[in-house]
Parts: structure tokens; C-alpha cells; sequence
């Protein structure tokens, strides 16, 4: 029963600016509202009034199609009128300071900002600013917590833990660790759900620093392939590399792909998530995206579910 | 605000405990009741769609399928959570969990059975029969509750009714059926009607 793994609990928090700062049973509670706005995507007429009337904004400073879109998305699902905004072509090429920005934004009637930004603690600083809720929809490689949510329904889903417990359970994170917000939503959102989690990398991109974190670091995928039950193969984040962390993408493949050879020596049942966009045949097979293991289509159909139970929380919470 | 029934008699029941005004004979007796009026009205063999609103109008809506299909009505089961269509959610105090719907099922045409524990104020109501649009065109829609409190705030009344209550506007109305709370009982208490439903 639903109903009863939420307890007693009372959604207050406006924002949702990362997954750190959220308890085991607000992460619980989040999960659980997902499941509820599952269904409405099944529906003929797939959409709800419970946000009518108001203003979902769009805001990204950085370039996105598909976290924008599934916002976009389901916004609209919830009657809610949408504004797109895009740091190109706007006064932000002018010069205009991130805080001018969403202030003018937020004076046109606003009731929910999404907010994207290439710089870590973006989110947060809009959300000192506006009076309106900020969901922070990726911070530099700080937070991108509805991923992190997404991808733990996707697990939740797969492996028949609608209770939420994920003990047992162990993932490991392949990739671009160091510059990934999605490895650290993911590694906050399912320690607190009780999993066990291993991320793996080159040296250069794998920090030991994660350790604090709660998690195993390795350098070996194959050393842990064959014991883990989820592996989230990440994206090699060409732009943001700054420097050569890894000789060259053939050697990275090599190391870190998820080959089928590597797919073999893991467990039978073990389920591939990859946040996309993909780089198909750098960093996972492209049998293996397309392929029976995958829950990279459904990861997608439940973002779309974990971002309208986000914008329907935060908005009941500033309304009371 | 004189024109608001029931509103301009309030009644301090701060001090009062809970009391219980059916107990599980009567509210199984209630049950029948409701099926067998629904059963007459509804020609076995002829399919009716019988949908529980959650949470406790579910479980009633459970009981009255089994009851209906002794009775050879054709029963099909639907689910429906109303909490996105509501329109007082900021007065309902803690935001109640959204569940999920299940309406998999022919809506168009088909007669339809809606259940819910307690019928007050009618916005549950309201809010359910906007979802069902969204769902389709039901060739009727009749409404079962167990217990009527009064303190309609919109023209919605039920078909069946199982009690009917007279009970003071600010009382809370408390039906606890075993399945979810481990016995059958409804209560009459203090704190806000609001709460309740």
C-alpha cells in the first residue's frame, strides 16, 4: 500500500534544488507520488487540471532537449501553462546576471522556474531570490536530482521494489564521474533508499574523494561487473573536459564500455541505465542500448512521471 | 452566511471523545443494503462498472463487487484516485498521496457504479465525475456512499445511501473498515470535518 510506505508524511519543501538534503522518506514519498502520475500518461486524454492556471517557466542556461522537453511535458500534463526561455538570443548574451534574469522572468507572473545553468549552487541561487519554486533541472556537476529519482524509479520498477527498500541492491556508476551531476543525485538518492553503490572510472575521472559519499570507488569495471544488479553507464562529457582526462576514446571503450563480452560476465538479469544522450559505441553497445536489459526507453516514460509529481509537490507546498 | 445549512450552529465538541455510532453488524447490514438496492435497479447479466474512489471508498466498493456478483450482476472493478482534480486541496491540510487510477476498462456506454465511504461536502464528488470524463462517456453514473453526513456544498446526491448521519458541520466523520484499519467501525468526533475527507 502506498499510502502506508508514505506514512504520515507532509511534502513542505517549495524547491527541490538536489537530493542531498532530502530525507529517506521525502525521497520515499517522491517515488511514491511518480507512481501515482504513472498512469495519467496511459490515459486517451492525458492530462489533469491539478495545475491549472499556473506558469511553469522553463529556464535553461545551458543547452538540453530532452530534460526540457519531458518538463515541458509534464507541465503541460498538469494544465499548466509553459514559457520556454533560453539563454540564447536573450538579454543574457547582453551580459544580464543570472539573478536580473530570473527576476525579470519571475515578474511576469510566475509559478514554477526550472532552472538549468551550467555553474554548481545555480539552482539555489535563483531560489534565494525568486519567491516563485526553483526544481533545478542539472547544476553544473553539482545535482540534477529529477534524474536521480527518474533512474531509482527505473530500479524500483525493473527490480519489484515498490516498497522502496532497495537493501540488497547493488549499482554501480560507470564514466565521468568527477564532472556528473547525475552520478551524485544518483549516489544520495539510493544510499538514503538502502542500495549499495559503486561508482567506476578512470583515475582522472573517479575521484577516491567519493568515498565520503558512502560509496565503493574502483578504477576496474571488470572486477565488478559480474557481482552488481543495476550498472548506469554515464556519458562521456566531451564539453566539459577541459583538459585529456583518458589517452583516447578507443582506450576508454576499451576500459570502461559496456561491451557485449562485459555484458556476458554480469548477472543474466542485470538492468543497463544510461541517462542519455547516448555516445553508441563509446561508453554502451548499441545491441546492448537497443537490447532486453535496457531500461533506457522507460527511463525516459518515467521522467516524464517523477517530473510532474515534482512540479505538483512543490507547488502545493507554496500554496499552503 | 446564513443561507449555509447546518454552518450557523456551531457546536464546541473540542471535549468530546470519539464516539462510535455503527459498529460492524450495522455497517455490514448497511453493505447488503446498499447491494441489494443497487442489484434491483441493475438486471443480472447486464454489466455495471463499479468504481471505489480511494481510499476507503475502494474497499467499500470491493466489498459491494463481491456482494453484487452473488447477486449475478456482471461487475466490472475501476480505481480512482481524485486528488489531482480537487478543488480545495490547499483546505484539506496535509496534501493527501496521489495513487494511481485504474480505469482499464469500457467506460463508454456502460452504466457506472461510483462508491465512496462518506459524502459531505460533494467536492469528492465533483472532482470524481470531471476524472471520469476524461476517461469517457458512461451511460449513467450512479453514486453509493455508506454513510451521508449532510453539509452538501454543491447540488451532488447520492443514489444509495447505507446511514444517514446528522451530524453538527465541524464534527469528523470516521468510517474504519478492516481492511485498512483493522475493524469496522464509524465514529462521530471533534477536530475539523475537513480532515476527515
Amino acid at each position: 500500500m502506498t499510502s502506508e510506505t508514505a506514512g504520515n508524511l507532509t511534502w513542505t519543501r517549495p524547491h527541490l534544488l538536489g537530493l542531498e538534503p532530502l530525507s529517506t522518506e521525502e525521497i520515499r514519498f517522491l517515488l511514491d507520488t511518480a507512481d501515482g502520475f504513472r498512469e495519467v500518461s496511459t490515459r486517451s486524454v492525458k492530462k489533469v487540471p491539478a495545475l491549472r492556471g499556473r506558469v511553469v517557466v522553463n529556464a535553461f542556461f545551458e543547452d538540453s532537449t530532452r530534460t526540457r522537453n519531458s518538463f515541458t511535458l509534464a507541465a503541460q500534463r498538469l494544465s499548466a501553462d509553459v514559457i520556454e526561455f533560453g539563454a540564447r538570443g536573450s538579454s543574457v548574451s547582453k551580459g544580464e546576471s543570472l539573478v536580473d534574469t530570473v527576476k525579470t522572468i519571475e515578474a511576469m507572473g510566475v509559478d514554477v522556474m526550472v532552472v538549468r545553468h551550467a555553474a554548481a549552487g545555480a539552482a539555489e541561487l535563483v531560489a534565494q531570490n525568486v519567491e516563485c519554486s526553483v526544481i533545478n533541472a542539472g547544476d553544473g556537476a553539482h545535482e540534477h536530482p529529477t534524474q536521480g529519482l527518474l533512474d531509482a524509479y527505473t530500479i524500483r520498477q525493473r527490480l519489484g521494489r515498490a516498497n522502496n527498500d532497495f537493501s540488497g541492491i547493488h549499482v554501480l556508476i560507470v564514466g565521468d564521474i568527477a564532472n556528473s551531476r547525475v552520478a551524485r543525485s544518483n549516489v544520495h538518492c539510493l544510499t538514503k533508499l538502502g542500495a549499495r553503490v559503486t561508482v567506476c572510472g578512470p583515475a582522472t575521472l573517479c575521484p577516491a574523494s567519493f568515498r565520503q559519499f558512502g560509496v565503493d570507488v574502483t578504477h576496474d569495471l571488470d572486477s565488478v561487473i559480474d557481482g552488481v544488479d543495476v550498472v548506469n553507464m554515464l556519458r562521456i562529457q566531451f564539453e566539459r573536459m577541459k583538459s585529456a582526462a583518458f589517452p583516447s576514446v578507443r582506450e576508454y571503450t576499451q576500459l570502461f564500455g559496456l561491451t557485449a563480452d562485459r555484458l556476458k560476465r554480469a548477472k543474466p538479469d542485470v538492468l543497463v541505465l544510461h541517462p542519455g544522450p547516448m555516445n553508441r559505441g563509446v561508453e554502451i553497445d548499441s545491441a546492448i542500448a537497443d537490447g532486453g536489459q535496457s531500461g533506457i526507453l522507460q527511463q525516459v516514460t518515467n521522467g516524464l512521471a517523477v517530473r510532474m509529481a515534482v512540479l505538483y509537490l512543490v507547488t502545493q507546498a507554496r500554496q499552503t | 452566511m446564513s443561507f449555509l445549512p447546518q454552518r450557523d450552529l456551531p457546536l464546541n465538541l473540542g471535549l468530546m471523545p470519539d464516539r462510535e455510532v455503527l459498529g460492524p453488524d450495522a455497517i455490514a447490514g448497511a453493505i447488503e443494503e446498499l447491494a441489494s438496492a443497487v442489484a434491483q435497479e441493475h438486471p443480472a447479466g447486464q454489466p455495471l462498472n463499479v468504481i471505489g474512489i480511494l481510499t476507503r471508498g475502494e474497499t467499500l466498493a470491493a466489498r459491494l463487487r463481491t456482494l453484487l456478483a452473488q447477486r449475478g450482476v456482471d461487475v466490472r472493478r475501476g480505481v480512482l484516485d481524485v486528488t489531482l482534480y480537487r478543488d480545495d486541496l490547499s483546505e484539506i491540510g496535509p496534501r493527501p498521496m496521489v495513487r494511481p487510477t485504474d480505469l482499464r476498462l469500457d467506460v463508454d456506454g456502460v452504466p457506472m457504479l461510483l462508491v465512496d465511504d462518506v459524502i459531505y461536502t460533494g467536492r469528492s464528488i465533483r472532482a470524481a465525475l470531471e476524472a471520469i470524463t476524461d476517461f469517457g462517456r458512461p451511460a449513467y453514473i450512479r453514486l453509493a456512499v455508506l454513510v451521508d453526513r449532510g453539509g452538501r456544498e454543491l447540488p451532488i446526491h447520492p443514489d444509495y445511501a447505507g446511514r444517514l448521519l446528522q451530524v453538527p458541520w465541524e464534527a469528523r466523520v470516521n468510517v474504519r473498515l478492516r481492511e485498512d484499519d483493522d475493524r469496522d467501525s464509524v465514529e462521530i468526533g471533534s477536530g475539523t470535518a475537513a480532515e476527515a475527507k
